[in-house]
């Protein structure tokens, strides 16, 4: 009997469809949209890159780490660095944020995974306190008060001028949507690479690990190399968001650029709320997140006490988060990961 | 001299670290949980005993006795009814969960305190100091480290000549086999973290009496705790000790040469033993 092993539903290219659609529209929609709506969505997509990202390391590779906010800052600082120190500008200078956190990500990984399972977490968290110790000693970048990006490197930003002229947008205006459009670039991308990943054999590898290190390892998987090969990426790519979320904000300081609550715990509720372990969680999740932050982050305090309780109550109640619920009564899989095994009968094949 | 006295003052601050791990080392060799809100509880305690002081007048360590309960009321029910529930072969849900609540906790005692630095008044014990000879040392940090002591030791008493302490270690080995011989394992685990919660109260009257603190401050302390844990090994809490003091010599020896790298210093000599011995100095428990 034929058979067939695929990851392939109805619905998955339906929504691969629906996604390329969104894609294109994303990439023109800076000819008709205002600048705040740019804005949303470059907050959006970058915070949507950084949960695929950490859910990639934690929801399928099983290590659960509270210190990414790591490789947001020394990004962030790096890009400086190269604009600051090396006179670069700044969108190529992105690229020397990503390289500064894969950097980072070598040591780090040293030292954590000699830590198991929880300890992992505090283990990731205290390398981050460490680096952002450091850079707070680094005084041409600012030392602890931080510091702006110059003007100069700012006002001629590579494309900037073109996009100027081609939308007719004024040059604070073209820079937005000239940060918009490579976070576009980097979310898709990631989402596409994660989606990729885990239909190789190194994802199925990935999730044999996460499951049971040993069994994994005693049919022939090399734990270590796949844990370290995602962890390294996972920090390339955070570095290079961190870099970018820099770029538009120009400036930077050490408690910012390294703040466990904006990278590392928005990054888990979002994670959380929308669906650990699942490509889809925090495309729903970050969008649950944005409308709670923006009808509700006025309140400071008492929103992020309730953001904490809400993490609580969807870890008690549906521990696989909004798309959890949505799957399990649907079956519905937009971006599938699982293998199926189709037979085909000599009637019909 | 300045070095004999950096030392000595950097062993009686790791009394204070010891006292902020001591629980979090017993959580988690009973149940191998890490609560990441350790560090929060702490000040929340520390805010308690602040409003009972603040209320009543009466002297910070009666008020602490007063928190002491109302803690272990909190912890019980904390592990009780949402804990317990997520715990099991899965380590992400009950890191998540204490997540959530260190910032629920965090921001809780913002609104409800304000970001203002606070302080527990100690009266005249707050300044007084003993000369030793060579060093001369203040009577806090001494309190400090005695209670660590203290507290360590009970603790040890308490884990291996009582009923109690032999349900923990059962349930720590094997909670299958131990609720066939007749312990219920989730209510061994409610009172351990209740009595995790009494010596986060001790240690949050020191914290509160020592120096300022304001909701914002429980990670660190979090940090200080789980490096002392490392350091001494996993279930030994003598170890915690040790591993504390280590934290503390490194910070005080660290702020000697440049004030700026007080707390990076700690976290280097953190880095350094986990180089050498990744699985602490004393390691027992197997995990």
């Amino acid at each position: 009997m034929a058979h067939l092993v695929t990851t392939r539903t109805r619905a998955s290219t339906v929504a691969a469809v629906i996604a390329l659609g969104l894609v294109a529209l994303g990439l023109i929609l800076p000819a008709f949209a205002s600048r705040s709506l740019i804005q949303d969505l470059f907050f959006i997509l970058t915070m949507l890159t950084l949960a695929q990202l950490w859910n990639l390391i934690a929801g399928f590779g099983g290590m659960v780490s509270v210190g990414q906010q790591a490789f947001v800052g020394i990004g962030a600082y790096a890009m400086f660095a190269g604009v600051i120190l090396w006179g670069w500008d700044p969108v190529p200078a992105i690229l020397l944020g990503g390289l500064a956190a894969l950097l980072l990500a070598i040591p780090m990984a040293f030292f954590a995974f000699r830590l198991q399972g929880a300890y992992f977490a505090i283990g990731t968290w205290v390398i981050a306190e460490v680096t952002r110790l450091l850079v707070a000693q680094w005084k041409t970048l600012g030392g602890g008060t931080g510091t702006s990006l110059p003007r100069e490197a700012t006002s001629d930003i590579i494309g900037v001028a073109a996009i100027a002229d081609l939308f007719g947008l004024r040059d604070a205006a073209a820079r937005d949507v000239m940060a918009y459009w490579l976070a576009l670039l980097l979310a898709v991308g990631t989402m596409a690479a994660i989606h990729a990943l885990l239909r190789s054999r190194t994802g199925l590898a990935l999730a044999a690990v996460r499951d049971n290190d040993n069994a994994a390892q005693s049919v022939g998987v090399d734990a270590r190399r796949v844990k370290w090969l995602v962890f390294l990426a996972a920090a390339l790519m955070t570095g290079l968001v961190g870099a970018l979320i820099y770029v538009q904000t120009a400036r930077i300081s050490p408690d910012a650029a390294f703040s466990v609550t904006n990278w590392t715990a928005y990054v888990i509720f979002i994670a959380v709320i929308g669906g650990i372990g699942r490509l889809e969680g925090p495309v729903l999740g970050v969008l649950v997140f944005w409308a709670l932050q923006t009808a509700f982050a006025d309140y400071g305090a008492i929103y992020l006490l309730a953001l904490g309780l809400l993490a609580i109550v969807t870890m008690l109640f549906a521990p696989r988060g909004l798309w959890g619920l949505i799957a399990d009564r649907t079956g519905l899989a937009l971006f599938p990961v699982q293998r199926r095994l189709i037979l085909k009968g000599p009637s019909d094949g | 001299m300045i070095w004999l006295d950096t030392i000595v003052q950097g062993i009686l601050l790791g009394g204070l670290y010891a006292l902020f791990a001591a629980g979090l080392s017993l959580v988690f060799g009973i149940m191998r949980l890490v609560n990441l809100a350790h560090g929060d509880l702490i000040i929340f305690a520390a805010f308690a005993i602040l409003l009972i002081v603040g209320s009543t007048g009466l002297n910070p360590f009666l008020a602490a006795l007063l928190a002491a309960p109302v803690m272990f009321a909190v912890g019980w029910a904390l592990q009780a009814f949402v804990l317990n529930r997520v715990l099991g072969r899965d380590i992400l849900p009950p890191l998540l969960v204490t997540f959530g609540l260190s910032v629920a906790l965090q921001n809780g005692l913002l609104e409800a305190f304000s970001a203002d630095s606070q302080r527990i008044r100690a009266g005249a014990l707050e300044s007084a100091s003993i000369d030793l000879g060579p060093v001369t040392v203040g009577v806090m940090p001494l309190l400090t480290f005695a209670s660590a002591v203290g507290a360590i030791f009970l603790l040890n008493r308490l884990f291996y000549t009582t009923a109690l302490g032999r349900a923990f270690r059962a349930t720590s080995d094997d909670a299958v086999t131990a609720s066939l011989m007749g312990i219920n394992p989730r209510s061994v685990f409610a009172i351990a973290t209740g009595l995790a919660m009494v010596i986060v109260t001790l240690a949050a009257l020191y914290l509160g009496m020592r120096s300022n603190f304001d909701p914002s401050i429980g990670p660190a302390r979090l940090i200080y705790a789980f490096e002392a844990v490392i350091i001494g090994g996993l279930g030994s809490l003598w170890g915690t000790l040790l591993g504390g003091a280590i934290i503390g010599v490194a910070q005080t020896i660290g702020a000697q040469i440049n004030p700026e790298w007080q707390i990076l210093a700690g976290h280097i000599a953190f880095l350094v033993v986990l180089l050498i011995r990744p699985r602490g100095l004393f390691p027992r428990a197997v995990d």
